[in-house]
């Protein structure tokens, strides 16, 4: 029979079962199970796992750390707010005092003026009081003096007493 | 051919043995079509389930490699 | 043929018949050659102590794991370098699973299985490398792996609950009448946890490299068409990848699901 090609690699067709071999394999997978247990066990992972445990702790930290520099940064917000809401109110203020300052001034500026217009405006209608009368004053005598020439020029024999208070009536009664 | 009649029969036997990983087959498409259906239904439940899932996959699977296995074993150890 | 001590006689004849049949095809297929354990520097017959493919694998799988894990994290730097990172994201991966799976009590365990994942994980990612070998196909491995969990898992539940741990096969939510029904099911299941455990990894990684072997034997066999095999072998490649991961995460997972019924029996 022509089974001697490959007759000799493949003993019972499926390797597998060939006992003879399995004290073997088993010793060698027994001894490289128990290394990598070892090299778990003892450097791997506690390595990996104080790895993790640290990242994780300073990824807390950073958390924490983050947090507290968001606070601050709330906190100086606020006072950075006030800040400026103060600011504004003073503003204001001055504005306000500084209106009322400029009004008050205005106003006795204006008082001022006002006044003076008010003096000028007597002194004026004073004067113009004094002109009227002056003005009154010499009608009246021309009146007199035309009314004693009239009659004179008439002939009549002039009271200038009599012309002067009829003549004073006239005007009065006007 | 030797015209050996312990070899037919080996060789039907292990022809009929790969049946089976149809059938294996069939199970594990039932199992992921039922857990994507479920899933699609209600996908936040899913994340959780998916180590279920491959527990299932591998007991349907399990009995088709028995199947493969019988097929080997009427092939090459009988 | 003689020569190798295979424990199996009975079967040489069928065995002979069925490569005959092989050799009689075109194509020249041996899917299976590739699990072979051999000796690395001699011929002779496979002792306990001799170093092997298996061997070389084996610690080419520690070596990653300690590159990874111890080298890549000497730095121990709080902003870490792209292999700590990976290394970091393994640590967290596991440690989640363990604690939502089995619980807080028990990430004591942590190491152990970490252990178990790395192992898988690196054997099976190796594995797809060319020309290598896969520890992790083996059934004696993984039998040791899925035994080693499932007797653990059972003296832990009898020495921290006693007898309570009984309680897992009694369940006492179900009718009375139902319950012993119940109990043998759950028995059985319980007894078939380790074999498909250790099964199912074996039985995937395996298998699919039987199939990439097979496609490689294809395109070895269609010459100027062989392209297509190619990009065949080149999409379960990488389904392989996702396999490879997928396995490891699956048995430490369950790992994680019977050691939770050990701390906690009650359903």
């Amino acid at each position: 029979m022509a089974t001697e090609t490959h007759g000799a690699e493949s003993a019972s067709g499926m390797p597998q079962l060939d006992p003879s071999t399995y004290s073997n394999q088993i010793f060698w997978l027994v001894l490289a199970l128990v290394a990598i247990y070892l090299l778990l066990s003892r450097v791997a992972l506690p390595r990996i796992g104080a790895v993790l445990a640290e990242r994780q702790g300073a990824i807390t930290n950073d958390i924490a750390a983050a947090e507290e520099l968001k606070l601050k940064a709330a906190e100086a917000e606020k006072a950075y707010d006030k800040a400026l809401a103060d600011a504004r109110a003073e503003a204001a203020e001055i504005t306000a005092e500084t209106k009322a300052s400029m009004q008050a001034e205005l106003d006795a500026a204006l008082a001022k003026a006002d006044a003076e217009i008010a003096e000028q405006q007597k002194e004026s209608a004073a004067r113009i009081g004094e002109i009227r009368d002056s003005a009154t004053a010499n009608v009246e005598a021309v009146a007199k003096d035309t009314a004693e020439a009239l009659v004179a020029h008439l002939g009549g024999q002039a009271d200038s007493g009599q012309i002067a208070g009829v003549v004073s009536s006239k005007m009065g009664g006007r | 051919m030797e015209g050996d009649i312990a070899n037919l029969g080996q060789y039907i036997g292990a022809g009929l043995a790969g049946i089976g990983s149809g059938a294996a087959a069939i199970g594990v498409g039932n199992v992921a079509g039922n857990f994507l259906s479920g899933a699609l239904r209600n996908p936040s439940a899913a994340a959780g389930q998916t180590a279920t899932l491959f527990i299932g996959i591998a007991f349907a699977e399990a009995l088709g490699i028995f199947s493969f296995l019988v097929a080997l074993l009427l092939m090459f150890a009988v | 043929m003689a020569d190798k001590a295979t424990g199996e006689g009975a079967s040489h004849a069928a065995e002979a018949a069925g490569h005959a049949a092989e050799g009689g095809s075109g194509l020249n297929i041996h899917p299976m050659d590739q699990f072979v354990v051999e000796p690395l520097f001699s011929d002779g017959p496979v002792h306990m102590f001799t170093v092997t493919n298996s061997t070389l694998w084996l610690a080419l799988a520690v070596l990653g794991v300690a590159l990874l894990l111890v080298v890549g994290t000497r730095g121990r730097a709080v902003v870490p370098s792209r292999v700590q990172s990976v290394a970091e994201l393994a640590y967290g991966f596991v440690h989640k699973m363990v604690e939502d799976v089995a619980g807080k009590d028990a990430l004591k365990f942590f190491p152990y299985i970490m252990t178990l994942f790395l192992f898988i994980a690196f054997s099976n990612m190796l594995a797809l490398l060319p020309m290598s070998f896969s520890p992790t196909s083996q059934i004696a491995v993984t039998a040791v792996l899925g035994f080693s969990v499932f007797i653990a898992v059972t003296v832990l539940g009898f020495v921290l609950n006693g007898s309570k741990f009984l309680g897992l096969f009694w369940v006492s939510s179900a009718p009375l009448v139902l319950r012993p029904i119940l109990a043998v099911i759950e028995l059985i299941s319980y007894f078939v946890r380790p074999v498909s455990h250790s099964v199912r990894l074996a039985g995937n990684i395996m298998a699919g490299h039987a199939v990439l072997k097979v496609f490689a034997g294809f395109a070895g066999a269609l010459g100027l068409f062989s392209f297509i095999p190619i990009l065949a072998i080149t999409g379960i490649y990488a389904l392989e990848l996702l396999v490879a991961f997928i396995q490891a995460y699956v048995f430490t997972i369950l790992t994680c699901v019977y050691l939770k019924d050990a701390l906690h029996p009650s359903h």
